[in-house]
């Protein structure tokens, strides 16, 4: 495998790269800061010593100029990827975007419309080469509008719906597609947020991914009970909805 | 509001922030922990409204030279990921403490001790430079020529200089992954002390379990346990088996832990050695982790809660002293089967590093309402000898006793003076112990 990373500097996005280096992959990590790029490299050689040296690039989720030079660095040290995993995207609590609409745009628009933009540049550089797979981060918040998640859930929700149509259009040229569907995971991302029942750990999170990138699934819930936990959200009539609270 | 935890199952109000970005978010912060071992208020927030920084997300190994055995991570590293990737490799930190679970960045702040205090000193000793973010916000790096009093200040400055971002320090290689040790039974507290000091020459690694509810004749039994690295030769060809954890489901009454299942305990425990010596290999996580084994055991002391005391007692003040203190802990009672002695080398550089040479004695307790009188006496009685406490473990002593027994005090608050004047980064423990 050789894999491209949009945002595993941190949490679920590191520990899956931490397992994928363990077996011995080869990885180019994409993020925004370049210095802590370097740091998440480093790492990643430390660990695994007989690992090819890992190379990064910076790509910002904001700015969609950095999307193809970016991939085009790691199709460069890599010599072309077969791989893309997205795990990087905005959040933000449901009351922190009613109170700052800017917030709001920008959340939108990165967890969105430019993830949408980069993975187009990705998914065109995987079937120039007859395939790959692409695997990117939504949520289980996209599953079914609700009062706690309303505007970072429909931005989820619409990345959900972009990958199963990609998955549809291109699967018989050869693209894997992987929708990720966490439930509530404890990292730096949900830290403060009180964890609700089913709350898993990153690396659990991270070995549920590898399997379904493995099985060449197209959506998997991670921890995977959350599959039942959504079924029945999604069964609630809209009447409940609007009186419960989750 | 949630409630923040040290190991003794005491808790404040308060709010952890957790991230990867130890350099964001310890801007403007009040304290730093990583995995709260530390038994009392160490860790814990002084008012409920300061910002806590967890630091376990921040846990990036940044180089690892295994020419010159140099490592550098990022402060919440924890000693649990390190083992499982040095000791493979035939390497290994200088000084780990009783357990894994704890983070680099809290080994310097507590500068912990192990096994081989006797030979390699404390963490501290090996600890070659250090990232911190002062109060004052900036970022610098310090080593032992380098501002060399925040260095030494930090170690063992239970993380009131600044707060910790990334370590360097040194490894040592081990010629395998097995432990040669030998135990022998011992049979009262003056025996235990001379055969620490007949096995500190012989191993690297010494301490010991004893009874700390037996008194008369059999006052302070136990077992004493060396050991050393095996050599490629002596060790088994296959790694040592990773042990499975179990975990205490959840917390049993107070009374499951009482003078009577104590004693039970330390009896079937002393005795299950019927052999006067045992020698043979062990791996190192049941040689130095024996605890470890049990996922959450601070469970067992119930609601109550727990505290540990451990001191030091001077090797001038001689065997009688330790003979003495055994006798004024037996006599309190309160003390729980884990009671542990270990025979300390010189004191570290650290400005306020607990070992000094000597004799130490860490035993558990429940919280009981005569905690603070024990703990009092128990002072009283360590001051006397030119001992002192590991704050590290400490919950109840007072702000008058501290300053009695640390002539380094004034040093310590000099160098606060200096790096945080407005006293922006405390802990419960420093408000009680130093007054802000």
């Amino acid at each position: 495998m050789k894999a491209v990373l949009l945002g595993a500097t941190t949490g679920m996005g590191r520990a899956i790269a931490r397992k994928l280096a363990s077996r011995g992959e080869a990885l180019f990590l994409l993020g925004l800061d370049e210095e802590d790029l370097a740091k998440s490299a480093a790492d990643l050689s430390a660990r695994n010593p007989s690992l090819a040296p890992v190379r990064f690039a910076v790509c910002d989720l904001e700015k969609p100029e950095t999307f193809a030079p970016a991939l085009d660095a790691a199709s460069e040290a890599l010599g072309g990827f077969d791989t893309v995993i997205v795990t990087a995207a905005m959040f933000a609590t449901q009351d922190a975007l009613e109170d700052d609409i800017e917030l709001a745009r920008r959340l939108v628009t990165v967890n969105y419309a430019n993830t949408v933009v980069f993975c187009e540049h990705a998914r065109k550089r995987l079937l120039a080469r007859g395939g790959g797979k692409l695997v990117v981060f939504s949520s289980v918040a996209g599953e079914r509008g609700r009062k706690p998640v309303a505007i970072y859930g429909s931005s989820k929700a619409g990345i959900s719906a972009y990958l199963e149509a990609l998955d549809h259009k291109f699967y018989s040229e050869g693209l894997r597609v992987l929708c990720v569907k966490p439930g509530f995971v404890r990292t730096g991302m949900t830290a403060g947020l009180k964890a609700p029942p089913f709350a898993g750990e990153p690396e659990d999170v991270a070995d549920t991914v590898i399997s379904a990138m493995d099985r060449d699934e197209s959506v998997v819930y991670a921890p995977r009970v959350w599959s039942a936990v959504m079924t029945v959200i999604r069964a609630l009539p809209r009447a409940v909805m609007r009186k419960v609270n989750f | 509001m949630g409630k923040i935890f040290g190991w003794g199952r005491l808790g404040v109000d308060g709010r952890e922030t957790f991230s990867e970005d130890l350099a964001k978010v310890t801007r403007g912060a009040n304290l730093s922990r990583g995995l709260g071992r530390s038994y009392g208020d160490s860790s814990l927030p002084a008012v409920s409204t300061d910002s806590v920084i967890n630091t376990t997300l921040a846990n990036r190994v940044l180089s690892l030279d295994e020419e010159s055995l140099v490592i550098r991570v990022e402060a919440g590293a924890s000693l649990v990921e390190l083992n499982k990737l040095l000791i493979p490799r035939g390497l290994f930190s200088p000084v780990t403490p009783g357990t894994k679970f704890v983070t680099v960045g809290g080994m310097v702040a507590s500068d912990v001790h192990g096994k081989n205090h006797h030979r390699e000193g404390c963490f501290g000793e090996h600890v070659r430079a250090m990232k911190i973010r002062l109060a004052d916000d900036s970022i610098v790096e310090c080593t032992p020529t380098v501002m060399p009093d925040l260095f030494y200040g930090t170690i063992g400055g239970m993380g009131l200089l600044g707060h910790i971002l990334e370590v360097e320090f040194e490894l040592r290689r081990i010629p395998s992954q097995w432990i040669w040790m030998e135990s022998e039974r011992v049979d009262d507290i003056d025996s235990f002390v001379s055969a620490l000091n007949t096995a500190a020459p012989k191993f690297p690694m010494t301490m010991g379990w004893i009874d700390c509810l037996n008194r008369g004749k059999r006052m302070g039994r136990g077992i004493l346990m060396a050991g050393r690295w095996a050599t490629a030769d002596e060790a088994k060809s296959r790694a040592p088996y990773e042990l499975p954890h179990i975990t205490v489901p959840f917390e049993l009454p107070n009374i499951a832990l009482n003078a009577v299942t104590a004693q039970a305990f330390n009896s079937a425990y002393y005795w299950k050695h019927l052999a006067r010596t045992k020698v043979g290999l062990v791996g190192p996580e049941p040689f130095f982790y024996p605890l470890d084994a049990i996922l959450e055991w601070n469970k067992v002391y119930g609601p109550r809660g727990f505290t540990q005391y451990q001191c030091v007692i001077p090797r001038h003040a001689g065997p009688p002293a330790v003979r003495a203190f055994m006798e004024l802990l037996t006599r309190l009672g309160g003390a729980s089967p884990l009671c542990v002695i270990k025979d300390c080398g010189p004191e570290g550089k650290g400005t306020l590093s607990f070992p000094l040479e000597g004799t130490s004695i860490a035993v558990d307790m429940a919280v009981s309402p005569d905690i603070q009188r024990i703990v009092d006496q128990l002072n009283e009685f360590v001051i006397e000898t030119g001992g002192r406490i590991y704050l590290t473990k400490d919950r109840f002593t007072t702000k008058e006793h501290f300053r009695r027994m640390e002539p380094r005090l004034d040093r310590f608050v000099s160098l606060r003076d200096k790096y945080d004047p407005r006293r922006r980064i405390r802990s419960a423990q420093s408000v009680r112990l130093l007054g802000d």
